[in-house]
């Protein structure tokens, strides 16, 4: 055991320089697929060497620090340092999502997509500040231990077990999904085959060593992705402004853009309409939408099992606080260079495409054209010819490129940026691993959740509670297989609300989670019977909004009094909601939300003009309420139970649950 | 049960926390229900209106900071009050 202990010192210790290291090579891996892009080696060899040496190395570290001790396989033996840890959650937090998604979100709805970016940084606060170090200092493996441990027992933990696995399954289909989409644009294979080449990729890191493994290839993708996201606006920002600080030149790039609205209104190449100022705040979202979905993601961040599980693993409740302000220091990095994507690409947008004549267009848009993520006048850029087409079909085209003839899918703004500036393909290449390794290192985390929760809390706490160590970490391995291949499954069949049920796991989690976690730690009066009633009303009536008025909305309008949202300029309803009750297909139920048998409600009726995404902010408050009656109604916890909650408010001493060994 | 010591540590770490989501609250929701008359100003050099700029980066920075800041202050009172772990 000595030796053991002081080779794990050692490689401790060596941390700063073995990811210092690592960091060197991959940029001379870099400098090398540039030098072979000159020497004329074709772009499709250099996308497959990009990924596979990305997945490899990840491959490697998953292998090398596989485990077979429990604490180790749950959570790396609570031996993280703060820093490492930081940037491990930077990377378990940022998805496909916000490294592709993100920019083109803030492209399309300028100043109101900023709701996301405040939404999913200041959610950290409150991870510090109420729940996080608590959670550190009470020794659990899993949210669902604390729970149960908390609130009396396995019907709790079967309760938080269920609130777990809705909100991190939707989440990790998308995540595999995004790895399917990023391999098969830039690798060309079919999208089936992507998805579970990507998960091939996933289990590869996760499968032997469980979080001591996801931590440390978490820490390298991070790396990776982190490199890839700034290398093409540095460059950009300097080409354009002469300073390689994006986020600060981007003030410069908005000036221009507010100028160049203006005179795209004066000039006829925009309608009033049609035109949403990229400043100009509630024009896409109330201001009741707005900042709900600010306090949803914030209040979702602080329930979401991924997240929490990953500051378990600090050495102290002390590190545990100092990692949460890592990791925001790390994601920050991110978010706050995503309004400059937005803000280059929009300007190049509008002064380089809106109002140059149709046969004059930039090549690069046609790649994009061609996979049908940019149109022009209606129809697919496929090639110039194409694009000129189809504005001569349509009646009276002045034969320049007005704003409502471009149309671009949101995907495209980070893709597209190495192609707008004008940079060699290895620079794109390096971006498409940045997102494989954004949306592998958050699958990774999501699906040790669920596999920790179905193992740990199902499986040993209350099926066989006498199961040997062996058998605990097989089993754990095994519901791991089960769950990536059940999420490989579902996204190869596209399913349509992917990408919103990222949105609706962080409200799912706030109102199943947040009042339990909060009120269990902050008020020693808070019982058994009052959180197993909070989790299932405010869990259930979020569950509830969000299924009536995306699956059921002819039911909602008629037996619930659900009404149409509103737009947010105008203040009427989006939908003619009598119209629509006449029809036909008014009672239809799971209804599509796109394509011909689109139901024109669904996801357009709600209460109080809430969006349904926002629907934590009606079970939150419920939870909360409940929680607080039942329990004031209902005898006060044992005394030892009190003793407890003292003992998990302070930082010294034994963690309250010990691991029998 | 529970000492006087223990008493005031978790008054103290109570007070931090509400002072904590003062600062939260108001740099996520207060200062951006004012975005439109903060638009009107305008940062000298950057050139971002104000409104826009709080939202996209400074709102965001004043998180990160007031984290450190929140782990030093719960830090200090914890070893003030005897009940922080060992180095």
């Amino acid at each position: 055991m000595a030796t053991q202990s002081e080779a794990n010192a050692a490689f401790y210790k060596n941390l700063g320089r073995m990811y210092g290291a690592y960091t060197g090579t991959f940029l001379g891996f870099v400098v090398l697929l540039a030098i072979l892009e000159q020497v004329g080696v074709p772009n499709k060899i250099l996308g497959y060497l990009f990924v596979f040496f990305t997945l490899a190395v990840y491959a490697l570290i998953g292998v090398m620090t596989r485990t077979a001790q429990v604490s180790e396989y749950y959570v790396a033996g609570r031996r993280v340092p703060a820093l490492y840890n930081g940037m491990a959650t930077g990377a378990d937090w940022m998805s496909a999502a916000s490294f592709v998604g993100m920019a083109g979100t803030l492209f399309l709805l300028g100043y109101d997509g900023l709701a996301w970016v405040l939404g999913w940084t200041g959610g950290y606060v409150l991870v510090s500040i109420l729940v996080g170090p608590y959670l550190r200092k009470f020794g659990a493996y899993t949210v669902p231990d604390f729970m149960a441990f908390r609130f009396g027992g396995n019907f709790t933990r079967f309760l938080a077990v269920i609130v777990l696995v809705c909100c991190s399954f939707t989440y990790v289909t998308a995540q595999v999904f995004g790895t399917g989409i990023i391999a098969s644009r830039f690798l060309g294979m079919d999208f089936t085959v992507a998805v579970y080449v990507g998960l091939a990729g996933i289990l590869l890191c996760s499968m032997m060593g469980g979080m001591r493994a996801v931590t440390w290839t978490q820490i390298a993708q991070y790396i990776v992705l982190i490199v890839a996201y700034l290398t093409p606006i540095i460059i950009l920002s300097t080409q354009k402004y002469g300073l390689p600080l994006p986020q600060f030149t981007y003030g410069q790039a908005i000036a221009d853009i507010t100028a160049r609205e203006q005179e795209m209104l004066r000039t006829g190449l925009a309608t009033a309409a049609g035109l949403k100022p990229h400043i100009e705040p509630f024009i896409n979202y109330s201001p009741l939408n707005y900042f709900g979905i600010i306090f949803c993601m914030m209040c979702g961040t602080a329930s979401l099992p991924h997240i929490l599980m990953r500051y378990f693993t600090t050495p102290s409740v002390r590190e545990a606080r100092q990692s949460v302000a890592w990791s925001l220091f790390f994601i920050f990095l991110l978010y706050f260079s995503a309004p400059a994507y937005a803000a280059f690409s929009k300007l190049e947008v509008y002064t380089n495409i809106i109002g140059r004549d149709v046969t004059a267009l930039r090549p690069w848009l046609f790649t994009w054209g061609e996979l049908g993520l940019i149109q022009i006048c209606g129809k697919n850029a496929v090639n110039l010819d194409a694009a000129i087409a189809a504005c001569k079909a349509i009646a009276g085209h002045p034969g320049v490129v007005r704003l409502q003839d471009f149309v671009i899918n949101t995907d495209v703004i980070v893709l597209s940026t190495p192609e707008i500036a004008g940079l060699p393909y290895v620079i794109s290449g390096l971006v498409a691993a940045g997102g494989l390794a954004a949306a592998l290192s958050t699958a990774d985390g999501l699906l040790l959740a669920i596999a920790n929760a179905l193992s740990h809390d199902i499986y040993y706490k209350m099926l066989d509670p006498n199961a040997p160590t062996f058998r605990r970490l097989l089993v754990a391995r095994i519901l791991l297989l089960v769950v990536a291949v059940a999420a490989a499954y579902t996204a190869s069949h596209r399913p349509a609300d992917i990408l919103a049920m990222v949105g609706w796991a962080f409200s799912l989690a706030m109102a199943g989670n947040f009042p339990a976690l909060v009120l269990g730690i902050w008020w020693k009066r808070a019982t058994t019977l009052g959180a197993i009633c909070g989790i299932i009303a405010g869990f259930g009536l979020c569950v509830f909004y969000l299924v009536v008025t995306r699956y059921f909305p002819g039911h909602g309008v008629t037996y619930f009094g659900m009404t149409s949202l509103l737009n947010p300029v105008t203040g009427a309803p989006i939908v003619d909601v009598a119209k629509a009750m006449a029809a036909p297909n008014a009672f239809d139920t799971w209804v599509a939300l796109t394509g011909p048998n689109a139901h024109p409600l669904a996801n357009r009726v709600g209460w109080f003009n809430l969006n349904n995404i926002n629907c934590g902010l009606l079970g939150m408050p419920l939870g909360f309420l409940v929680i607080y009656v039942v329990s004031l109604v209902t005898p006060a916890p044992s005394k030892e139970m009190q003793a407890y909650i003292d003992e998990i408010r302070k930082p010294r001493g034994d963690t309250i649950l010990q691991e029998k060994s | 049960m529970q000492s006087s010591n223990d008493e005031a540590h978790w008054s103290r770490t109570r007070s931090l926390m509400f002072t904590h989501l003062g600062i939260w609250f108001f740099f996520g929701y207060i200062i951006h229900m004012f975005v439109k008359p903060l638009n009107s100003i305008i940062i000298p050099v950057l050139g971002f209106p104000l409104g826009f700029y709080m939202a996209a980066q400074g709102s965001l920075i004043a998180f990160v900071v007031m984290l450190f800041i929140f782990a030093r202050q719960q830090d200090r009172i914890d070893r003030e009050h005897g009940v922080a772990e060992d180095d």
